[in-house]
């Protein structure tokens, strides 16, 4: 057996400490009763505030456990945050490509789009934010369920949607498995003929993919005849979703 | 042939900014530095002009390399600045007297009380087409003279200069051409807003000897040749931030507008080459112009109060953890419970101006949950702008048919749908998010035919989101009415001591 990482046994044991009593306890209470040395608490409690399991009360200086705990399970960024934080790089990548672009998040089985950016031609467009899209049939539904640490896929309902659309369980995990591969996804009028899209994922603190951003357009713009993307707008999107990934951690730092 | 691109300097309040625009308006490059902020005693606000210049000079070169480019390939620069922060330097040295003054400090406020009753004051706020206020230059100038009796005789004597920070900045980069631009010369009180030059009459009623002001030049136009910074680089354009901003927008016609949101909010509109003067408490204020060609004006609606109430609601109350989440919030309830806020933190702006108004939170019921409380702050922001637009309706006889907006709010898609409902006309952000610096950027391209003409800079702005009124006319005359309401509610709250 590998040996065990000290600092995550120590923190996993100020989570309990902090469950189990009154709810506010001390730094001093807490190095005391762990038998550790203030300081090493005091670094466990920052990290442990900075992904939100901790919070500290301004006025007492005490600790308790933090609005992120109960949540664990959406264990998400708030979306208006991470459309905030995107907005400097997704109209770039709307510039460079000259197409449209959508940020997604996962919600209930499906692919929230929490930003978008029009196709910089002035041609009408509506703004998708809070439409959902399938996760098997859009690139950045591939991206948020090939992230998803959830195992192997369940037999779910794979609707179709064209004659391209990925019907089959083995397919899709297939499919899953080249883009954790590859680091981006394409879908290729798997979703509605004409179209294709491109994604790659958005990583929070500790690599965590919170989201993934896109660009989307006509299939003939993004790909070549055998549904190839072009590379280099594969190299935007992915420079995005880089730029956006330091961007949310960074600012945890 | 080499491809050039354009610099602009956005020289704000907080930050000095260095930013690389290719021939599409697109960013290429950006280089930033705070500096530091004096509050020497309670409502002065200062900045050290020697260390903005430094910092100019750091971040110019390390634009250019982050580009991966070199002076050569500078068609020109480009300069945007915070307005009305005044400054005094020695022409001989190049040391500034002091530090500058900074356009929030209100040191001079018992002055201008002293101002408005003087005489002469009805002709100088006639001429300058501004009423008297601590905001503008003019008052401060005269300030520094009366507590430094040693600079206005060396002023008088042309051994000290004045200038707001373009000028400080184009004496600097060109090594001593003491110029200014139309834009931040009608923020000083002392421009004659009709024949664009200074004012006799303004200049003898703040007593400021003429042999210290700069030459008042067009917005775009070749100023001169860096020397410094830049070296070999023409300056081809200056304007106030605001009216970059306005011009980054590519609102050249009359009835085009743009609102900035930020901590406040700037609403501008073009009303071309007609001045329009506002009887609804708009500001006046000269747009940009273009060297041999007539002045083009704006009217200006300052909101004191909008991102700075979502901080707020989020450092004071606590309510949220970070400014976007109020969208979160707010998006938990579907609509305002019939709670309004309204933000009179220090008095109400434009179209009120009432300084005894205090802040209220009315319609409050036990229904009433944060989330309703988060409705009512984002729709503040939104009932203000409807307020500035009113009035720049009555004023210009132009009715708005779209607002262009930018600045860090229009990120709240909440926010953004609710001002397009309660001002019942699309709003639209543009793909560029940085229109002030961008704005500079565009003027001084095109005063060094980098880009042709105006048309050739509309093609370059796209749209990157639209909303669309959706609301129903009978809702929005019933909240609009709810919410005069409210703010009356603010008025005569506090009592004179």
């Amino acid at each position: 057996m590998p040996g065990t990482v000290q600092s995550i046994e120590r923190a996993a044991a100020i989570l309990r400490l902090l469950a189990g009593g009154s709810g506010h306890l001390a730094l001093g209470d807490i190095a005391r009763s762990l038998d550790l040395a203030k300081g090493t608490t005091h670094g466990i409690l920052r990290t442990l505030q900075l992904v939100g399991f901790v919070e500290q009360d301004r006025v007492s200086g005490h600790y308790q456990l933090g609005p992120a705990l109960p949540h664990l399970g959406s264990g998400h960024l708030d979306v208006n945050e991470l459309r905030s934080r995107s907005i400097n790089w997704a109209d770039p990548l709307a510039a460079r490509t000259g197409e449209s672009v959508r940020i997604g998040a996962l919600r209930d089985g499906q692919a929230l789009v929490v930003h978008h950016v029009f196709r910089p031609d002035d041609t009408f467009q509506t703004l998708d934010v809070g439409t959902m899209l399938p996760l098997h049939a859009t690139a950045i539904g591939k991206v948020l369920l090939a992230y998803r640490a959830a195992g192997p896929e369940p037999a779910q309902q794979l609707d179709r949607f064209t004659r391209r659309t990925i019907r089959t369980a083995r397919d899709l995990a297939a499919e899953l498995q080249h883009v954790r591969d590859n680091g981006w996804s394409l879908e290729a009028e798997e979703m509605t003929p004409g179209l294709a899209s491109v994604a790659a994922p958005i990583r929070g603190y500790g690599g965590l993919v919170v989201g993934a951003i896109g660009i989307n357009g006509l299939v003939e713009r993004i790909c070549d005849s055998h549904y190839r993307p072009h590379q280099h707008l594969v190299a935007y999107v992915r420079d995005a979703a880089r730029a956006i990934s330091r961007e949310l951690g960074a600012a945890r730092r | 042939m080499t491809e050039r691109y354009v610099v602009a300097i956005d020289q704000g309040t907080t930050s000095t900014r260095c930013i690389v625009f290719d021939r599409r308006g697109r960013l290429v490059s950006l280089a930033q530095q705070e500096h530091k902020q004096y509050y020497p005693r309670p409502g002065w606000v200062e900045h050290d002009a020697a260390e903005i210049w430094r910092n100019v000079e750091r971040l110019a070169p390390e634009a250019l390399r982050n580009a991966g480019i070199t002076e050569e390939q500078v068609a020109a620069v480009g300069i945007a600045n915070q307005r009305e922060t005044t400054l005094l330097w020695d022409r001989d040295t190049g040391t500034p007297i002091g530090h500058a003054i900074v356009w929030q400090d209100t040191r001079t406020d018992d002055l201008v009380e002293l101002l408005k009753e003087a005489d002469g004051a009805a002709e100088v706020e006639h001429d300058s087409a501004l009423p008297m206020a601590t905001y503008f230059s003019g008052p401060r100038m005269k300030w520094l003279l009366d507590h430094h009796p040693e600079v206005r005789e060396r002023a008088e004597r042309g051994e000290i200069l004045f200038g707001t920070m373009e000028s400080w900045l184009i004496w600097k980069l060109t090594g001593g051409l003491h110029v200014t631009d139309v834009t931040n010369a009608s923020r000083t009180m002392l421009l004659d807003v009709h024949s664009l030059d200074w004012s006799p009459s303004a200049l003898a009623f703040f007593g400021v000897p003429r042999a210290m002001l700069p030459e008042v030049r067009p917005s775009i136009g070749v100023f001169g040749t860096a020397v410094a910074a830049f070296p070999g680089v023409r300056i081809g354009a200056a304007l106030g931030d605001q009216q970059a901003a306005l011009f980054g927008q590519t609102c050249f016609f009359p009835g085009e507008a743009k609102c900035t949101y930020g901590t406040g909010s700037f609403l501008l509109l073009n009303t071309g080459d007609e001045l329009v003067r506002s009887t609804h408490g708009l500001l006046s204020t000269v747009a940009y112009q273009i060297a041999g060609g007539p002045a083009a004006y704006a009217l200006e609606g300052s909101i004191a109060i909008t991102g700075s109430l979502v901080q707020w609601f989020r450092d004071q109350l606590e309510l949220i953890a970070t400014a976007p989440e109020i969208e979160t919030l707010a998006r938990t309830v579907a609509d305002n419970g019939g709670c309004y806020i309204v933000p009179a933190f220090s008095g109400l702006y434009a179209p009120y101006w009432r300084s005894e108004a205090r802040g209220v939170i009315v319609g409050l019921t036990s229904y009433i949950t944060k989330g309703h409380l988060a409705r009512a702050v984002l729709e503040a922001t939104a009932w203000q702008t409807r307020e500035v637009v009113d009035a720049m309706n009555a004023d210009s006889g132009l009715d708005l048919t779209t607002l262009r907006v930018d600045g860090g709010m229009t990120a709240d898609n909440l926010l953004m749908q609710f001002i397009a409902d309660v001002l019942d006309v699309p709003v639209v952000r543009p793909l560029a998010a940085e229109t002030v610096s961008l704005g500079a950027a565009y003027a001084a391209g095109l005063a060094v035919g980098y880009w042709p003409d105006l048309e050739g800079l509309r093609q370059n702005w796209h749209r990157a989101a639209q909303w669309l009124p959706t609301m129903d006319p009978e809702i929005r005359a019933a909240e609009y009415g709810n919410w005069r309401r409210a703010v009356e509610r603010t008025f005569d709250w506090t009592r004179p001591s």
